[in-house]
């Protein structure tokens, strides 16, 4: 218990410094960063208290906002992932969510990739709608939405493969 | 009273959530209106420090251009000041501040910021060098933003950059000016609205803050005009302005600070 709770907070504060420090600085084709912190929302243990993954979640949102000048949004959008990320993990796992024994160092590659970029899709559009605030600009909030979250699918997924524990 | 309890315990997951989500929905209503945002905001000292830090690193890599930039601007201050007839006493410095409308702090871009709709930048001065809300900042080629908060150490500005700054600025070659907002998309091209349409405007026109603001000093240059198009009721032009200043790569700013800004406000307000 003690080694998982103290893994989780070295991931949490690794992630927001290396999403600040580094990943909010690529600005791809000029306005194109991925938001990988997601990645602490997306593996947080299944079978722990939902609550504190959705009090964490608004942790870790407030942390990169503070960095950002972003006012809440980063929050707003991790809050409401944390919140529906069961629904997301029941198609992308089924039976094995059921039975409530989702390990994510053990899952097929396929369903992992499917997971994450739900997962994604939903935060960034969440993001991105409020980063904007408007909905007569919904075209950019689309154009926004689509190509960070393809940054950050590859992104994520390569990072959750480098930093996976037991290979297959 | 029972059932109530029943039924916070059974949905604590949902409140929890909702109150959460709420608390991040009031933060960002508050970012998306100027000068409001009161709690989260990068100019404390866990943020500042940090990034800070990693700035005394990352400084070194476009030192070259940078240390550029400056010396061309000595080169043309040197010029300015030797071809006109002022006297340089170099042991003579005057301490008291008469006559002097406009103070200038130099600073550090320590985070800079483009990307978004709403960018802020933060900047190594705060109230510790008597910086405070709503002094103007510029580089050696145009303008940069306004100060919004600042700490003991740090402030954030609210960068051109940003869908809700509206900067009074017109033509260097007539007097008409219009107000410059930013639509969001491109970080070189920035928007002058509200020009009145007898100002008679031509590509390639010089843009420059007006000095109708108590924030900047008349004739600060901003930028070209690129395009220009007749507004929907055909009385103002709304111009596309190619920014001199590249805002993805800024390091030295200077802070203005007008000193008569409070007695201007006051009669404003009177």
């Amino acid at each position: 218990m003690n080694n998982s709770v103290s893994g989780n907070i070295i991931r949490f504060l690794a992630l927001v410094l290396v999403q600040v420090l580094i990943f909010n600085h690529v600005n791809f084709l000029g306005y194109i960063n991925p938001y990988i912190y997601i990645l602490f929302i997306a593996f947080f243990p299944v079978k722990n208290n939902r609550a504190i993954l959705i009090f964490l979640s608004f942790l870790i949102g407030l942390s990169i906002d503070m960095f950002l000048d972003s006012g809440g949004i980063h929050a707003a959008a991790s809050v409401f992932v944390a919140y529906i990320r069961p629904v997301i993990l029941k198609p992308s796992f089924g039976t094995m969510y059921e039975h409530q024994s989702v390990r994510f160092s053990a899952i097929d590659f396929g369903s992992k990739v499917t997971y994450i970029a739900f997962l994604v899709f939903v935060h960034h559009f969440v993001l991105f709608s409020l980063e904007i605030f408007s909905i007569t600009k919904i075209l950019l909030i689309l154009q926004k939405t689509l190509f960070s979250s393809i940054f950050t699918i590859l992104l994520s997924v390569i990072i959750s493969v480098i930093f996976s524990r037991d290979t297959k | 009273m029972q059932q109530i309890i029943n039924f916070i315990i059974r949905n604590k997951n949902f409140l929890l959530f909702l109150l959460l989500f709420f608390v991040s929905i009031v933060f960002t209503i508050q970012s998306h209106s100027y000068h409001k945002s009161k709690f989260i905001n990068s100019a404390n000292f866990l943020s500042g420090g940090i990034y800070n830090s990693v700035n005394n690193i990352s400084d070194y890599f476009n030192l070259k251009t940078q240390n550029q930039l400056l010396s061309e601007e000595n080169n043309r201050l040197r010029a300015l000041l030797f071809n006109s007839n002022i006297n340089i006493d170099s042991t003579f410095t005057d301490t008291l501040s008469f006559g002097k409308s406009y103070k200038f702090y130099t600073a550090n871009i320590i985070k800079n910021s483009y990307s978004l709709t709403d960018n802020i930048l933060l900047i190594n001065r705060g109230k510790k060098d008597s910086i405070k809300q709503d002094f103007g900042v510029i580089t050696t080629q145009g303008i940069v933003g306004i100060i919004d908060k600042s700490s003991t150490r740090y402030s954030t500005v609210i960068s051109i950059l940003n869908t809700t700054s509206s900067i009074s600025a017109g033509l260097k070659r007539t007097i008409h000016f219009g107000s410059l907002e930013w639509d969001g998309k491109d970080p070189q091209i920035i928007q002058l609205i509200d020009v009145p349409i007898n100002a008679n405007v031509k590509e390639g026109d010089t843009i420059v803050t007006s000095g109708q603001s108590s924030i900047f000093p008349k004739g600060i240059p901003i930028g070209t005009v690129l395009d220009f198009k007749n507004d929907i009721a055909e009385n103002f032009y709304e111009i596309n302005v190619k920014l001199f200043n590249d805002m993805t790569n800024l390091e030295h700013v200077y802070v203005i600070e007008n000193m008569h800004r409070e007695e201007i406000n006051n009669l404003l307000n009177e």
